[in-house]
């Protein structure tokens, strides 16, 4: 699960990592008072939206730049006018962009040198590691593929803990002067306290920043958080913005399905990550298109295939359903039950594929053709992906 | 032979008197497996009964063991308390633990790992369909299956199957047994970021196994354990191998159902995985359904049968 910046900021602040101050508002007579907490001299202005890429994005409407610098208070309310309630695109939010929601003032800090910071799992050694460089600001997988020799490890034995060794190597590593040094040791403690405590996935700052007085901080912070441990973190699950989410992979995720919107017109629906992953290759293959990702699960429900029906086809875009189900935990019948009662509910006008094998499979295969529905019978993955792309095309 | 697991296995369910667990527990009865026991804390001394079977519960895992005399434990626990489940069969000193759960915590599994280091127990999965030795009966009963296996598409013979999703193991066991073609062991290592056994394990037990004469290797987007076992393979491996590897269309940066099947950076998509495969002399299956033709295929290049 992603967060905005400005509640990571806000939770960087809790542990004791230090940021520039801020202030964010989520309409235009909020603009003031969190501009009133602001010193007054110099602003940034950023449009908080779960994407990367902020600063070279451009509006709809054309207005140039996600994230901009202001000299002034006055002139850091009319920037965020103009985002606020506007479309940002970005290169990674896709043409169709994000509605900016919030704005987020930060005071303008003086940067004597940018550097990159990010804790994640590696997952080769099963381990947390610190990833640090020199080279911030800037994209770190161009950093890591040009001059990898820049880029500096420290991995965590989660029995230990982060060593202070661990720190001073990074910090030397880093070419830090001793105050400066001094700096970044509590904010690289706490923000791997941070990291640890609250299950994040991954802790990005790019940049983290030295500034004339020797001071270190979090210019810009990315966090995400271990969907599976959300449970054991309520203050952190509040903080999901669903307004920055698919609205079909909310409705999914109601009935515990794996939803992901693509782009094609093939809509999938399949049990298992693995197999719902292929077939989607294998529609490719075929010269196909796959609309979507939907893993049903292992164990699914006539319900939960009722309502993965209605989300397939509420993509304007879908021409055609492939079905493929090998019943390995769950019930061939059932599932075939559950496309048959899917069908008749929805109306379906378009091309339906179904492949089905495994657990209790006659049963469902016969279920399928007593329903009187046009249903197409896939053989293999092969022979039913090969038959959709056909009634598609 | 076959790896890991043979037919006279004894092992335990832990999490026996669950839904999830009951149910895998009465299908591996059916199967012929040694299911000895069953650990669920607070129901010790009842009796999970099922058709002729009963199976006594125990308390702990350590009961279990010294009642039973089992090896192996299969974990079916709701994902807070699945850690530690893990971590009491590591305890009781058994040699594999199956962990079937899917959805434990990242952080969970980094510290079991880290606790596990130096004891002599195995740990397969989490989010994994478990393990099936295939047996002799009828649609291959008597054979060993701890996990949540369908056992009737399963053929006792000589291919080790090793994947990280269980649709997908399935689909290939089914290939090869609708082909006549057998299994050794059929592995699934589970499509969590932090595990227990990785596809390289599974390897070279299949490769020091005289039994297999060849192996399919189902592998995902996300991580480096393709490329570390293929690399493995190229310098170590005779026996043919036939490769797999999902998500080839899945877009980079989005999780596709398994927490592992993430596109990071370059070296882990499908396309990079499938060229280091093809260097590593691993035949490809070009799509799903090949991944039975694609073994035939790499068997035949070699000369070497495999039924």
């Amino acid at each position: 699960m992603n967060i905005h910046e400005y509640q990571a900021k806000a939770l960087f602040e809790k542990f004791g990592v230090p940021v520039p101050k801020g202030a964010a508002a989520k309409s235009a007579e909020e603009f003031d008072a969190a501009l009133g907490q602001l010193a007054d001299a110099a602003i940034v202005v950023k449009s908080q939206i779960h994407a990367g890429g902020r600063g070279k994005g451009t509006f709809t409407d054309g207005f140039k730049g996600g994230v901009k610098f202001c000299k002034t208070k006055n002139d850091a309310k009319i920037v965020a006018g103009k985002m606020l309630g506007n479309t940002l695109v970005t290169i990674q939010t896709g043409p169709d962009g994000r509605k900016v929601q919030t704005v987020y003032f930060t005071q303008a800090s003086d940067i004597k040198k940018e550097y990159y910071l990010a804790i994640l799992l590696d997952r080769a050694t099963s381990r947390p590691v610190i990833v640090a460089s020199t080279e911030g600001g800037v994209e770190i997988e161009k950093v890591a593929h040009d001059t990898p020799e820049k880029i500096f490890k420290v991995h965590i034995d989660p029995a230990y803990g982060l060593g202070d060794y661990q720190i001073r190597q990074l910090i030397y590593a880093l070419e830090l002067t001793p105050t400066e040094g001094k700096n970044a040791t509590k904010l690289i403690k706490n923000l791997y306290r941070m990291y640890w405590e609250t299950d994040a996935a991954m802790v990005e700052v790019n940049p983290m920043i030295t500034t004339p007085d020797d001071q270190v901080l979090a210019l810009d912070a990315k966090v995400s958080f271990d969907a599976n441990a959300l449970y054991r973190h309520p203050e952190i699950t509040a903080l999901r913005d669903l307004a920055e989410e698919d609205s079909k992979e909310i409705e999914a995720s109601k009935f515990n399905l794996s939803y992901i919107a693509l782009d094609g017109n093939i809509a999938c629906l399949v049990n298992g990550a693995g197999l719902a992953m292929s077939t989607m290759d294998i529609i490719k293959h075929f010269g196909g298109n796959p609309a979507n990702f939907l893993d049903v699960g292992g164990g699914a429900s006539k319900d939960q295939v009722v309502a993965a029906f209605k989300i397939i086809l509420g993509d304007p875009k879908v021409k055609g359903i492939f079905v493929n189900i090998f019943g390995g935990i769950m019930d061939c019948n059932v599932i075939a039950t559950g496309i048959v009662a899917a069908v008749k509910e929805v109306g379906l006008s378009i091309p339906l594929v179904v492949r089905l094998e495994g657990n209790n499979v006659a049963m469902g295969k016969q279920a399928l053709a007593d329903s009187g529905l046009t249903i197409v019978n896939g053989d293999t993955m092969a022979d039913a992906a090969q038959k959709i792309v056909k009634l598609v095309a | 032979m076959s790896i890991l697991v043979q037919p006279n296995t004894k092992f335990i369910v832990q999490g026996i008197t669950g839904d999830f667990g009951g149910r895998h527990a009465k299908l591996s009865l059916d199967y012929g497996s040694g299911l000895v026991a069953g650990v669920t804390p607070g129901k010790g001394g009842l009796t999970f009964e099922y058709s002729t079977y009963r199976v006594p519960i125990f308390n702990t895992v350590r009961e279990a063991v010294a009642a039973t005399g089992a090896t192996v434990s299969v974990v079916f626990v709701p994902p807070p308390f699945a850690g530690d489940a893990i971590l009491e069969a590591v305890d009781a000193d058994l040699d594999l633990v199956v962990a079937i759960t899917e959805g434990i915590p990242v952080r969970d599994m980094v510290r079991v790992k880290q606790a596990m280091q130096g004891r002599k127990t195995r740990l397969l999965g989490p989010n994994c369909p478990g393990i099936v030795t295939p047996g002799i009966g009828e649609n291959s009963k008597g054979g060993c299956r701890i996990g949540i296996s369908p056992g009737y598409i399963h053929k006792k013979g000589h291919v080790g199957v090793v994947s990280r999703s269980g649709t997908l193991t399935y689909e290939a066991v089914y290939q090869l047994t609708v082909k006549n073609i057998g299994q050794t062991t059929c592995v699934g290592i589970g499509g969590d970021p932090v595990n227990g056994t990785s596809h390289l394990d599974v390897i070279k037990l299949f490769n020091a196994d005289p039994e297999t004469h060849g192996i399919i290797l189902i592998g995902e987007i996300g991580g480096n354990a393709e490329v570390e076992a293929a690399r493995w393979i190229k310098a170590n491996c005779k026996k043919p191998v036939a490769g797999f590897i999902a998500g080839a269309t899945a877009p980079a940066g989005r999780r596709m159902g398994h927490a592992g099947a993430i596109v990071g950076g370059a070296e882990d998509t499908a396309a990079a995985k499938i060229a280091v495969f093809k260097e590593c002399g691993i035949e490809i299956a070009t799509t799903p359904s090949d991944m039975a033709d694609a073994l035939v295929r790499a068997a035949k290049a070699k000369g070497v049968t495999l039924s």
